[in-house]
């Protein structure tokens, strides 16, 4: 079984298309990564699923970079 | 590309009568699966009754946020994807702005443009994991050139032009377009309800001297449903008889 970093890792590789090695913690989706706010949202849309969960607009307006959205679904995720 | 309908599912809201029923029917002859809305059960029976297997009816109140996540939870456990909406159903309430009453400028405005937000906001998570989708909403001429008697209609129907386009530019780039079709007047129950002095100052405006046929809205709402219209988006195509070019 994945750690939940792992699986928040491979779900932002898959969404954004960008490489292992981008992924860094405190990498920004739209600075960082290459990200518009459409493809932020769908990102948490895929966490959702992922991990589900639903996650509230005013938390997911939070999740800006790597190291927050691994926070969110630590703090938050069923499993 | 493919160029076949076949297998598609679409959402056609006011589908009981008049425009939004040979939307309907149209879209199941191209062999899409077609779920029409109806204010009433009976209106519901109805619609299941003309599509005679080709999809259901189903009561939706699309003022209802309630009534309207029921519609979608259905949709996605019956049948699992859903890949074209069209926005049809509309209320009139006309009056004078003079003597117009709050309550008809918020009917007019929470069913024929609150509703439509609601709706595309509703099925968006879906089209966009899928990476297609098509949102056709019914507009009106007079959204275009304005009616005495109707600033509630006119404004709520050149509100979903402004809608289309802004969530036509969001959501480009996954494959799914976002179109208007804007009637001219077309023989239905609505206009009906129109005066004859209403109507005989509407003809003479006319080029092609004639109601249009609610299936004459169907067809362009079914080509831009189509594979073939996958460049279209944030159009609003005017089918009018020559009444407004714009």
């Amino acid at each position: 079984m994945s750690t939940i970093e792992e699986r928040v890792k491979k779900i932002i590789i898959e969404q954004l298309g960008v490489k292992e090695e981008e992924v860094k913690p405190e990498a920004s989706f739209e600075n960082d990564l290459g990200a518009d706010s459409l493809d932020t949202v769908e990102l948490v849309m895929a966490l959702e699923e992922e991990f589900e969960t639903e996650i509230p607009d005013e938390e997911a307006e939070k999740i800006k970079t790597v190291q927050s959205a691994i926070d969110y679904v630590t703090n938050h995720a069923n499993d | 590309m493919t160029t076949s309908m076949q297998g598609q599912v679409a959402l056609v809201t006011g589908a009981s009568r008049g425009i939004g029923k040979a939307i309907a029917l149209q879209l199941a002859e191209q062999g899409v699966t077609v779920i029409g809305t109806a204010t009433t059960e009976k209106g519901a029976d109805a619609i299941s009754g003309y599509l005679s297997g080709k999809g259901e009816g189903i009561a939706l109140n699309v003022t209802q946020e309630d009534s309207i996540n029921a519609a979608l939870k259905h949709i996605d456990e019956t049948y699992g994807q859903l890949d074209i909406l069209v926005n049809n159903a509309g209320v009139t309430k006309d009056n004078l702005l003079m003597r117009m009453k709050d309550e008809e400028w918020d009917t007019v405005m929470d069913t024929n443009l609150k509703s439509v937000y609601r709706l595309s906001k509703g099925v968006m998570r879906g089209m966009m994991k899928r990476r297609s989708g098509r949102i056709i909403n019914i507009s009106s001429v007079v959204g275009t050139t304005g009616n005495p008697g109707q600033a509630n209609y006119c404004a709520a129907k050149a509100g979903l032009v402004g809608f289309t386009k802004a969530l036509a530019k969001e959501i480009a780039a996954r494959g799914i377009t976002v179109n208007c079709v804007s009637p001219g007047f077309i023989d239905t129950d609505m206009t009906k309800s129109l005066t004859e002095d209403q109507k005989q100052a509407i003809f003479a405006n006319i080029p092609a001297s004639r109601l249009g046929q609610p299936e004459e809205i169907a067809a362009a709402v079914v080509f831009l449903a189509s594979p073939g219209a996958a460049y279209i988006t944030g159009e609003t195509i005017h089918v009018n008889g020559g009444m407004a070019m714009v």
